[in-house]
Parts: C-alpha cells; sequence; structure tokens
C-alpha cells in the first residue's frame, strides 16, 4: 500500500475498520473526536455497529455488551472520559471478554486541558478500575506506530481476554504524517466458546463478573493473574537506539520518547555517548531490560510528559543499583528536544549520584528555574 | 402418581426456567414476574436465540433461572449493554430486567437513551418503592411519606423530592414504542401484566422499536409486611401514584394487531 498522509486519529479509526471492526461506541470529548466522526461515517456505511452514547459510561457498557457477543469490538476517549469509563473497565476485565480501548491523553487533572500529555500513565497501566486487574497497554510514538500496533491491541485482546489499550496523547492524536494503512479485510466473527448469542442447540452462556463465594472470586483473581504473568513472559515490546556504548540512557514513551529521540541525535553529534530505550508496552512493563540496562549505564534519565509515573517503574527494575535523573513537563506542556538535551549535556558532565527521589530533585530545579 | 392431562393441569414450570429454587424472599412478586418472562419466552418459542440483560439489584442473580443465554450488567447500565448486544445481533431477542434503583436511579442516563434511540430491545421494569437488595433504602419511586431505612421519617418531598413516574416520563419520547404500566397484585392484573409482556417481547420481534412494561410489585421483607398485607399496600398506595394504563402504543404497534 501506498504511503499517505493521514491524521493520526482518523488513521487509527481507518485502520481499526480494515483490520475488522465490527462494533463502535463513543463519546465526543477532545482530541480524539476525529475517531469517533470518522467511524460514524464508516462504519454504517459498511453496515457495521457505531453508536454515539449519551455519555462514557453509556458507551463503555455499550462496548461490554458488544464484547458478550463476541464482536471486535472498540472504543476511545480521552482523560476525563476515561476516567468516567473505569467502571465498566474493571467489569470488563473481571467478564473476561477481549475489549480494545483508544486512550488519547490530554492535560489534567479535572478539566485540564486539551494539549497533550501523559498524565494518565499510572491510571491505565495500574488498573484505574476497582479490583485486581492488569490491562495491556501499547505506546506509539508515531501515527505510523499506532496503526501497527492497533491489529496487535487486537489480537492481544483477544488472545487473553482482556483489555488491551492503545496510550497516545493529542499530539499524536491530531498530527499529520505519512502513513501506510493495513489493507481492507473481510470481516470474520470469531466463534468464541463463551459468546452469548443465543442458546439455541447448546448449553446456555453466562457472562457475569460477580463471585458472590469469595473462594471463587479468589479463584477469578489467580486465573487473571495467571493470564498476566504469561502476558509478562510473552509480550513485552521495546525499541532501543544508539545503546550500544551508551554512559546515559534516556527512558521516555510515546511522545516523550519520540522528543527525546531528537535529544539524543543532537547530543551524539556533539560527541555524547547517550541511547534512548522506548517501552512499546507500557504494561507489561519491561522491567528486566531496564535492569540490564541499569548495569551498563552509569545514569538513566527519565523524560515524561507528567510527574514520573513511569519513573516509578524504573525505580522499580533498577533498585537502587544506578543512578536515576527525572526531567518532567506536566499540564499539557510538551518539552522540547532543547530541553532534554541540556538536560543529557547536564547528567553527561555531573558525577552521577544516588538520590532518593529523583522526582523531588527534579522538581526542585524546576521551581527555581521558574523563578528566574 | 397419575398422568396429567391437559385437561387437569393447573400449573407447570415453563420450560425457559432452569431447575433453580430463586433467592427471592417469601411472597415477592419477582418470581412472578420471572415467570411472566418465562412463560412469553415459551409461547413464543425464543429462548434459544434470546440474551437476558441481569441488573445489580435483587435481580442480580435473574440469570441463574432462565434457559436464556445472559449477562450481568453494572448497576444501571443494562440498557447500555443491550444496546451493544442488539447492534451486534440484531435478529436475536434482548431483554433487561431491572429494579427501580437500578433503572430509576443509577441508570437513568442509559434507559432515557434507550428509548429515545427506540432501541429494539424489551425492558421489564419492577417497580417496587425501595432498594430492595440494599436493605430497604430510598427509590426514585418510594412514595411520599414512605418510611424507608434512609427515609425514617417517611420521605419528605420538601428535602427528598418526588417519585418519579418512569412509565409517563418515557412515553414523552419518540424513540419509545411500546410503554406501559401494570400491577402483580392480584390475579386479574397478573393476567394482564403478561399480555403486556408479551406485546413488549412481540414490539421486538417486528422490529417496531422499544418497549417497556413497568410492573408495580412488592417488597414484603423491607416493607414489613406479609406478603397478604403487601398486596394490599400496593393497591392501596402504589396504585393511586402510579396508574394503571398503556402511556405509549406507537402507530405501528396498535395496527399490528399483536
Amino acid at each position: 500500500m501506498a504511503r499517505e498522509l493521514w491524521e493520526g486519529n482518523q488513521a487509527i479509526a481507518e485502520a481499526a475498520v480494515r483490520i475488522g471492526l465490527e462494533a463502535y461506541f463513543g463519546y465526543p470529548i477532545t482530541p480524539q473526536n476525529e475517531i469517533l466522526e470518522w467511524l460514524s461515517r464508516r462504519m454504517p456505511e459498511l453496515g457495521r455497529a457505531f453508536v454515539q452514547a449519551e455519555a462514557e459510561l453509556g458507551a463503555i457498557n455499550m462496548v461490554y455488551g458488544a464484547a458478550c457477543t463476541g464482536a471486535r469490538v472498540m472504543t476511545s476517549s480521552s482523560s476525563p472520559g476515561i476516567s468516567l469509563m473505569q467502571e465498566g473497565l474493571s467489569y470488563i476485565a473481571g467478564t473476561e471478554i477481549p475489549v480494545v480501548l483508544v486512550n488519547v491523553m490530554r492535560g489534567g487533572p479535572g478539566l485540564g486541558n486539551i494539549a497533550p500529555s501523559q498524565g494518565d500513565y499510572n491510571q491505565i497501566c495500574k488498573g484505574g478500575g476497582h479490583g485486581d486487574y492488569h490491562p495491556i497497554v501499547l505506546a506509539p510514538a508515531s501515527v505510523q506506530e499506532a496503526v501497527d500496533l492497533l491489529p496487535l491491541a487486537f489480537d492481544l485482546a483477544e488472545k487473553y481476554l482482556t483489555i488491551a489499550c492503545l496510550l497516545l496523547d493529542g499530539s499524536i492524536g491530531q498530527m499529520m504524517e505519512p502513513v501506510e494503512l493495513p489493507p481492507m479485510r473481510e470481516v470474520k466473527r470469531r466463534e468464541f466458546p463463551w459468546a452469548t448469542t443465543g442458546a439455541n442447540g447448546r448449553q446456555r452462556h453466562v457472562l457475569t463478573s460477580i463471585y458472590l463465594e469469595p473462594n471463587d472470586e479468589e479463584q477469578t483473581n489467580i486465573r487473571l493473574l495467571k493470564r498476566w504473568q504469561e502476558v509478562q513472559e510473552k509480550e513485552i515490546r521495546y525499541k532501543e537506539y544508539y545503546l550500544e556504548d551508551a554512559d546515559v540512557i534516556v527512558v521516555g514513551f510515546g511522545t516523550a520518547g519520540r522528543v527525546a529521540l531528537s535529544a539524543v541525535r543532537a547530543a551524539r553529534e556533539q560527541g555524547i555517548k547517550v541511547g534512548l530505550f522506548r517501552p512499546v508496552t507500557v504494561a507489561p512493563y519491561p522491567y528486566a531490560r531496564v535492569a540490564e540496562l541499569a548495569s551498563q549505564a552509569k545514569t538513566l534519565l527519565v523524560v515524561e510528559m507528567n510527574s514520573g509515573q513511569m519513573l516509578e517503574d524504573v525505580r522499580l527494575a533498577v533498585n537502587g543499583r544506578t543512578p536515576i535523573e527525572f526531567y518532567g513537563r506536566l499540564g499539557g506542556v510538551v518539552p522540547f528536544p532543547d530541553e532534554i538535551l541540556a538536560e543529557i549535556q547536564r547528567v553527561a558532565r555531573e558525577t552521577p549520584k544516588m538520590v532518593a527521589d529523583p522526582a523531588k530533585v527534579w522538581l526542585q530545579r524546576m521551581v527555581e528555574t521558574t523563578k528566574k | 402418581m397419575a398422568t396429567m392431562t391437559p385437561e387437569n393441569l393447573v400449573y407447570e414450570r415453563p420450560l425457559a426456567f432452569t431447575d433453580t429454587p430463586t433467592h427471592y424472599c417469601p411472597g415477592c412478586t419477582h418470581g412472578t414476574a420471572h415467570r411472566l418472562v418465562a412463560e412469553v419466552l415459551d409461547e413464543m418459542n425464543l429462548t434459544g436465540r434470546t440474551i437476558g440483560v441481569a441488573p445489580v439489584g435483587c435481580a442480580v442473580f435473574a440469570y441463574n433461572y432462565f434457559q436464556t443465554d445472559f449477562v450481568e450488567a453494572p448497576h444501571g447500565r443494562a440498557p447500555a449493554m443491550a444496546t451493544g448486544i442488539k447492534r451486534c445481533l440484531p435478529d436475536r431477542i434482548v431483554f433487561t430486567y431491572q429494579g427501580d434503583g437500578d433503572l430509576a436511579s443509577i441508570g437513568t442516563g442509559e434507559i432515557i437513551h434507550a428509548a429515545a434511540r427506540g432501541e429494539n430491545i424489551t425492558v421489564i421494569f419492577i417497580n417496587n418503592a425501595n432498594f430492595g437488595m440494599t436493605g430497604g433504602q430510598m427509590a426514585p419511586t418510594t412514595l411520599p411519606g414512605q418510611k424507608t431505612t434512609s427515609s425514617p421519617n417517611g420521605r419528605d418531598v420538601e428535602l427528598q423530592g418526588y417519585p418519579i413516574r418512569v412509565a409517563e416520563m418515557l412515553s414523552t419520547l419518540d424513540g419509545a414504542g411500546y410503554v406501559v404500566r401494570r400491577s402483580l397484585h392480584d390475579p386479574t392484573n397478573i393476567r394482564k401484566a403478561k399480555k403486556a409482556i408479551r406485546t413488549a417481547f412481540e414490539t421486538q420481534v417486528r422490529g417496531l422499536g422499544f418497549s417497556l412494561v413497568e410492573l408495580l410489585s412488592t417488597c414484603p421483607s423491607n416493607w414489613n409486611l406479609t406478603p397478604v398485607e403487601s398486596l394490599t399496600w400496593l393497591e392501596e398506595h402504589m396504585l393511586p401514584y402510579y396508574p394503571l394504563g398503556d402511556f405509549k402504543v406507537a402507530p405501528s404497534i396498535t395496527a399490528a394487531k399483536i
């Protein structure tokens, strides 16, 4: 297929159509409206299900119902809307059915703003709804990568009977980039042995997330956890850049990782031995690989568009063996490559030192910079 | 035991029921409502192509009692789940079974918009004027002055507002096809209720849009009355506030002469 210029949200929506999306339910919220709008035209013209729900609560529960039939189903939203969907996501996780969620983050907390942010990493990666469950979370850094990860999201959701989330931000959702979309595939309804499609000629199927007997609920939790462990063993994905001889390793996901790559390239031109590690699956998190890199590097520099949410995972992986530095921008501010380059230069220049909380040191520095 | 002939058969378990005793309190009319739904599923031969959606509330375990496929929705969200199922399987029959806490309190958004969209589903709505499962708290349907565990001095409309008449409210929506209220307090009304449930499912089978049957029901345990006293209380207190009747019957449904 030829490379074409596509807006991120529209590219994701059209890719979903082409890989066999059977039903979409959503609610308008910036900066992901183009997904809903694109599908409001495409789905009906192909005879597929589309409903603009009355709220995100309705949308996620329509998704829940549709997923119970075994249909390939998706929804999309942004930060405040994802908050509203947490109830349904917890039920979906507890019912063990496949759902794909496109989560286009914006600045928060509260109503926040519509600028790109990574402030909802913890919410989705650590399971924002109630109970013990783990969605699979994929974090693209470009429109092409978003389009490429979408079929994987469906495959993983269906294989592990779980929620798979494409986690991006408003900049990837709304920028235009050359992208190669997948070819149009025929819709094939999968025959899941649990789907509620009418009990004609077979034992009835019941899909529920209630296990009144605590021992049954415990067994359900154990089943979910075993499946999650299998995901952790088999489905870790990441990208590495210039790591062979790197003394300083920048760690960043999504847009922050992409901006950091520009800074890393600029630093390399200046002779600084720096590389980039960009997790693609942020849940499951590539702890083992980060631990390996920590023994190679003199310092890790974590860069995020939040207050250091993924930093916690890096600290867990490094376990105090290597100094970690942090640089973040908050509330919808996207860092410029120059800012990250300056951080790389500073980290490369200074003697690495262990600190109890890298985010605290960063915040102090940031407050002082703002004063000037 | 003598062989049962159709002439002397007065009761049998509907085929749409599983062989499971219900968990409902003695004298509660949920059992009656369940049976009416099961009889209609039998008569219309729908069991094999029906998917039920259970609520959160007393009927949370409704899925244990029917031979149909079933899903269990989050509190109040049954109409949204039913929408998702029906849109993916338009040739199947999808019904929700919801109480007044589920439908008239936490789930008002979902039910209003399912009706407004003319979603081709059937809703069985149990109005027993309180939250049954959680121990008899005030519901949106609790009558003025009615004592509950969260309105111990009686519902004070100055502070707690007025009851919601769901059937009347939904009947104002153009998308609603068949919206009626019936009662389960005596045999005559139970027969009328069954006829309405049949009409509601016929409405869906014929693709004529959203159908809802509100059923006035008793809750002896939380009303602190005997089963018989509860039936009388329903008749004396609920009927005046919640008049029985057909609030919306779309012309297409009348024309279908169901």
